[in-house]
C-alpha cells in the first residue's frame, strides 16, 4: 500500500480524477535532509564544547583545591606549588568586579547620552559618523588600548586621580595609597568603560529608535519638550533594554585580559595590596595571563585554573542575568503579568471588548 | 475655555510635495466639527497642522496662517510646545504610556505644566476620568498600569489624558478606528459630552459617525494620485448630508465615489 506520510508517490490512481493526472511526487528532500542534519550537528557541537571546558576547568581545579591549604574564597595569599600550596581569590574577585563595576558607571550614562543623542537630538548628517566613530571603538584591539593607556592616557589621569582622591580620601575605595603609580585600577576601569562604551551604545541606540511612535507622539500631543517626551516614552520603553546592554558590558569588561594585563601595575613587596582604586591590583584574568610562564605543575596549574573557573562562573551568571532581564520584560511591557491580570479584570465592564 | 479657529490659504508639504492645498475655513468654539474623505486626502495631515503635530514628522512644513482667537499658530515666536499645551490631540489608536499607571497617565500632562500638589493631581484626575465617562470603571485600580484596560477604555484614558490640562481644542485622529462597536459608541456619547466645554475636531472614514457626532461637516477630497488634497466643501452636518451643493461631496457620501 502507499505510505501514510504523503511523501512516496501514490501506488494507486484514482478512478474518479477527470482532467490530466497531477504530479504529486516526491518534491526532493535532500537539501533538507542535508541542512537539518547540518544544523542539528552544529547545535550538538556548540553544547559539548561548552561542557568540554567546564569539564575541563572542574578536572583540573578539584586536585589543586583539595591540596588548598588556606580559604580559597576568602584569603588574598597567592601562593600556589610548593610543599604547602596557599591560594586564595579574595583580593582577585575584589579588583575584578570593583574595576569592571566602575567602568560601568562611568560607560553607561555616556552611552545613553550617545544613544539618545543619535537618535533624538542630533541632525542626520551627524548621527550617523558619530555611531559609526563609537562602533570602531569596538574595533581597535585590546592590546593597542593596553599600550596606549599606561603611555598616554595615565599621566593625564594623574590630576583625575589626585583630585577624586583629595575629595574622597577618608573613604577607603578613594584613599591614596603610599607610593604613587600609573598603573592603578581607576585607569583599567576608564579605559574598560571605554572598550564596553560600543557595546552599550549600540543596544542602547537600537532600542530608542525602536520606540513606538504613537508613544513619542503621545508624549509630544500633550505639550512635552523633546526632554521630556525622552522621558515619558524613550526611556522607560527602552529601559529593559540598557539594563541588559549594562550587563553585556559588565561582562566583557570582567573578562578583559590584555588592556588589563599591561595597565594594572602587580602589588609587591614594597607596595602591597591596597583596597583603594587608586593603587595596583590584579584581576582574574591578567592573574592567569601573568603567570602563564609558571604553569609548570599540575598543582599550580590546578590553582590559576580554579581561579578562571570563578571568572567562568561569574561571567557566566552575570550574561544570565541580562538574558533573563531582557525575557522577562520586552521592551514596552514591562509588566506583562499585572497587565493580564488588569485586563482580566472583573470590574472591566466593556462585554464587547474581551 | 473653547477657542474659535480660523486657517486661511493653508498648504502643506511633506519635502517638495504638496499634499494639502489652499485650505480656508472657520471651526466654532464649542462645536464639533468633522473631516472626511477618502484615504490619502490630507485629512489627518491638515488636522495635525492645527497643534503643529505635523512638525514631528522630518521635511514637513506648512505656508499660510492659523488664527487660534486671533493668535497666529506659525508666528514667529511661537513655541510648539506651548501650542500642543493649548491644543491637545487623541491618536488612532490608544497610546497610553504603557510604563505608567491609569492615575500617571491623567496626570502627566499636568505634570509636564510644574503641577506637583498631590491633592490638585487627585482632583483633576477624578475630573479627567469622569469627564472622559471612564471614572466608574478603574477609580479601583488607577494604580494599575494603563496598558492593561481594554481599547475601548485605553482611548477614553487618552481623552481624560487630553482633556486633563484644560485645553482649548481638542484633536481626535481617527478615535474610534481600532475599536469595536461598543467602544466606538462609548467615545461618540463622549464626544456629545466635550463639546460642551471644549472645541472638537475630529476626522473620521466613518459617515455614519460623521453624521451622529458632528455640527459642522468638511469634505476634502483630491483630484487624483499624486495632487494635493482640497477641501471642496464644509457647512452644517445636516446640509452637506442631505443636500450638497458640491457633487463630488454627494458621490462621497452617497458611496457612488470614483
Amino acid at each position: 500500500m502507499s505510505s501514510t506520510d504523503g511523501t512516496a508517490p501514490p501506488d494507486r490512481p484514482t478512478d474518479r480524477s477527470t482532467g490530466p493526472k497531477l504530479d504529486l511526487g516526491p518534491v526532493g528532500h535532500l537539501g533538507d535532509r542535508l541542512f537539518a542534519g547540518l544544523a542539528r550537528g552544529s547545535g550538538g557541537l556548540v553544547v559539548a564544547i561548552v561542557a568540554f571546558v567546564g569539564i575541563f576547568l572542574l578536572a583540573l581545579a578539584i586536585p589543586a583545591l583539595a591540596d588548598n591549604n588556606s580559604s580559597f574564597l576568602f584569603s588574598r595569599i597567592w601562593e600556589p606549588g610548593g610543599e604547602t600550596p596557599r591560594f586564595g581569590i579574595a583580593a582577585l574577585f575584589y579588583t575584578t568586579l570593583v574595576s569592571s563595576i566602575i567602568a560601568m558607571v562611568i560607560a553607561v550614562p555616556i552611552a545613553v547620552g550617545v544613544a539618545l543623542f543619535t537618535t533624538y537630538y542630533s541632525p542626520k548628517r551627524l548621527a550617523a559618523p558619530v555611531s559609526h566613530a563609537i562602533d570602531l571603538l569596538a574595533a581597535v584591539p585590546s592590546i593597542i588600548y593596553g599600550l596606549w593607556a599606561i603611555i598616554f592616557f595615565a599621566p593625564i589621569l594623574r590630576p583625575v586621580i589626585d583630585g577624586l582622591s583629595s575629595a574622597l580620601g577618608w573613604l577607603p575605595l578613594f584613599e591614596k595609597p603610599a607610593t604613587d603609580n600609573l598603573g592603578v585600577v581607576f585607569t583599567a576601569s576608564v579605559v574598560l568603560a571605554i572598550m564596553i562604551l560600543p557595546v552599550v551604545t549600540a543596544i542602547s541606540r537600537e532600542i530608542f529608535a525602536q520606540t513606538p511612535i504613537t508613544h513619542r507622539e503621545g508624549a509630544l500631543a500633550l505639550g512635552a519638550t523633546r526632554w521630556e517626551m525622552i522621558r515619558m516614552a524613550v526611556l522607560p520603553y527602552g529601559r529593559s533594554g540598557v539594563v541588559s546592554a549594562s550587563m553585556l558590558g559588565l561582562g566583557r569588561a570582567l573578562g578583559e585580559t590584555v588592556a588589563v594585563l599591561i595597565i594594572l601595575s602587580v602589588p609587591n613587596g614594597n607596595d602591597p595590596w591596597d583596597s583603594s582604586i587608586f593603587a595596583g591590583g590584579e584581576t582574574f584574568a591578567s592573574k592567569i595571563a601573568n603567570n602563564a610562564a609558571e604553569f609548570d605543575s599540575p598543582e599550580k596549574t590546578g590553582a590559576y585554573i580554579a581561579a578562571g573557573l570563578v571568572l567562568f562562573v561569574v561571567t557566566f551568571l552575570v550574561n544570565s542575568a541580562a538574558r533573563l532581564i531582557v525575557a522577562r520584560s520586552g521592551p514596552g511591557n514591562r509588566r506583562p503579568r499585572r497587565n493580564r491580570r488588569a485586563g482580566t479584570n472583573p470590574a472591566q465592564t466593556e462585554g464587547a471588548a474581551t | 475655555m473653547a477657542k474659535r479657529i480660523e486657517v486661511s490659504g493653508l498648504n502643506v508639504y511633506y519635502g517638495d510635495f504638496k499634499a494639502v492645498e489652499d485650505v480656508s475655513m472657520t471651526i466654532e468654539p464649542r462645536s464639533v466639527t468633522a473631516f472626511i474623505g477618502p484615504s490619502g486626502c490630507g485629512k489627518s495631515t491638515y488636522l495635525r497642522t492645527l497643534n503643529r503635530m505635523h512638525e514631528v514628522i522630518p521635511g514637513a512644513r506648512v505656508e499660510g496662517k492659523v488664527m487660534l482667537d486671533q493668535q497666529d499658530l506659525y508666528a514667529s515666536g511661537i513655541d510648539p510646545v506651548a501650542v500642543r499645551r493649548v491644543v491637545g490631540m487623541v491618536f488612532q489608536r490608544p497610546n497610553p504610556f504603557p510604563t505608567m499607571s491609569i492615575f500617571d497617565n491623567v496626570a502627566s500632562g499636568l505634570k509636564l505644566n510644574g503641577v506637583k500638589d498631590k491633592k490638585k493631581l487627585t482632583e483633576v484626575v477624578e475630573a479627567s476620568l469622569k469627564g472622559a465617562n471612564l471614572w466608574n470603571e478603574v477609580k479601583d485600580r488607577l494604580e494599575k498600569p494603563g496598558s492593561g484596560l481594554s481599547g475601548g477604555q485605553q482611548q477614553r484614558l487618552c481623552i481624560a489624558r487630553a482633556i486633563a490640562v484644560e485645553p482649548e481644542v481638542i484633536l481626535m485622529d481617527e478615535p474610534c478606528s481600532a475599536l469595536d462597536p461598543i467602544s466606538t459608541l462609548a467615545i461618540e456619547d463622549l464626544i456629545e459630552k466635550l463639546k460642551d466645554k471644549f472645541t472638537v475636531v475630529i476626522v473620521t472614514h466613518n459617515m455614519q459617525q460623521a453624521a451622529r457626532v458632528s455640527d459642522q461637516t468638511a469634505f476634502f477630497n483630491l483630484a487624483a494620485t499624486g495632487k494635493p488634497g482640497r477641501l471642496i466643501e464644509m457647512g452644517p452636518t445636516k446640509q452637506i448630508f442631505s443636500n450638497p451643493n458640491e457633487k463630488a461631496t454627494e458621490d462621497y457620501i452617497t458611496g457612488r465615489f470614483g
